[in-house]
């Protein structure tokens, strides 16, 4: 039961994501062809809030709900932020979608979109079994 | 009427900061970092471990990201269904232009139906864009390390550098396939 929080965070965040039209392939080709501001403001903005947010969380000391310190973790850099981050960009701007409008499609009523979803599984899965011979 | 207003498309500077808000809610909620294509790695761990050390560990204890997605796959649902308005995609016409130059003519949903039908998919072109288009996504994301949610909102909220390099390098690979390769692509099929 403690996860319906979080089920319930996803609903929010699909639903703005859907409504938005990020999930849009449409709004994908605009974004990358320069010609909206759309994207480029939903992603600039969530940013400001996500960084204001995180600023007054530790300004203030804020714990979560169970009087945990938050405590963010460092993101490690690799190789694969560059050429994994090529790759995935690629495959953003082909099929149209990241991962979270891929499930959010998927609940708008486009059945089709489970192809894309479990190719995405096939490719995790790869990236998994090669991941030790991959340069990190 | 209210539920007219939120049936119309909604504008970024509503949508974006509460996108933005998920990473406090999460935060708060129980020290959970935003990040979609972590439940891609979950998936794969509780379907298909097999003896990969990358597969490996207590994806039960990842749960809340399953349930999180599962809600972002409802939130779909509740915004593409209950409040769909039944419009087009309001894109700027010169899109409109590239993409009937792409050979795709259908404007009506929120993916093209040329393109995202049963059909398609079991063709080569289908074959290419989605299933290729889909495997990059997987593959990238993990090898990244995460995806416009995790390192562009997450990372960059936290203001931590490798996620910007990762979200420049996001762009790099969108600006290849969006200008080098798609018309290549899609003139295979035309």
């Amino acid at each position: 039961m403690k996860n319906i929080k979080f089920l319930l965070v996803g609903i929010l965040f699909g639903t703005v994501l859907t409504k938005t039209e990020a999930v849009s392939w449409f709004r994908i080709q605009e974004m990358f062809r320069f010609q909206s501001f759309h994207m480029y403001g939903i992603i600039g903005s969530a940013v400001v809030v996500g960084a204001i947010s995180v600023w007054l969380i530790k300004r203030f000391n804020i714990k979560t709900i169970d009087k945990q310190e938050i405590i963010i973790p460092n993101k490690q850099f690799s190789k694969g932020q560059i050429i994994g981050g090529t790759i995935f960009g690629m495959g953003w701007a082909l099929a149209g979608a990241c991962p979270g409008p891929l499930y959010a499609l998927l609940g708008a009523g486009y059945p089709v979109i489970l192809v894309v979803i479990l190719s995405a599984l096939l490719g995790t899965w790869t990236y998994a079994w090669l991941n030790p011979k991959l340069p990190h | 009427m209210i539920v007219d207003l939120l049936k119309e498309p909604w504008p970024w500077y509503v949508s974006g900061p509460l996108i933005g808000i998920s990473v406090p809610l999460l935060l708060i909620f129980g020290n959970k970092m935003l990040g979609i294509s972590s439940s891609l790695r979950h998936a794969c761990a509780a379907i298909a471990p097999f003896n990969i050390q990358f597969l490996k560990y207590n994806w039960k204890s990842e749960m809340w990201n399953l349930f999180f997605v599962l809600g972002v796959f409802i939130g779909g649902f509740v915004g593409g269904v209950l409040l769909n308005n039944h419009e087009p995609v309001q894109i700027s016409q010169e899109t409109i232009s590239d993409i009937k130059s792409l050979g795709i003519n259908s404007f009506d949903g929120l993916v093209p139906s040329d393109l995202f039908n049963w059909e398609t998919v079991f063709s080569l072109k289908g074959f290419v864009i989605l299933v290729i288009g889909g495997f990059m996504i997987g593959f990238g994301t993990r090898y990244a390390g995460g995806c416009t949610s995790g390192h562009a909102i997450m990372g960059l909220s936290s203001l931590q550098w490798p996620s910007l390099v990762a979200v420049i390098f996001f762009f790099i690979g969108g600006l290849l396939m969006t200008h080098i390769f798609t018309p290549v692509i899609y003139s295979w099929f035309n």
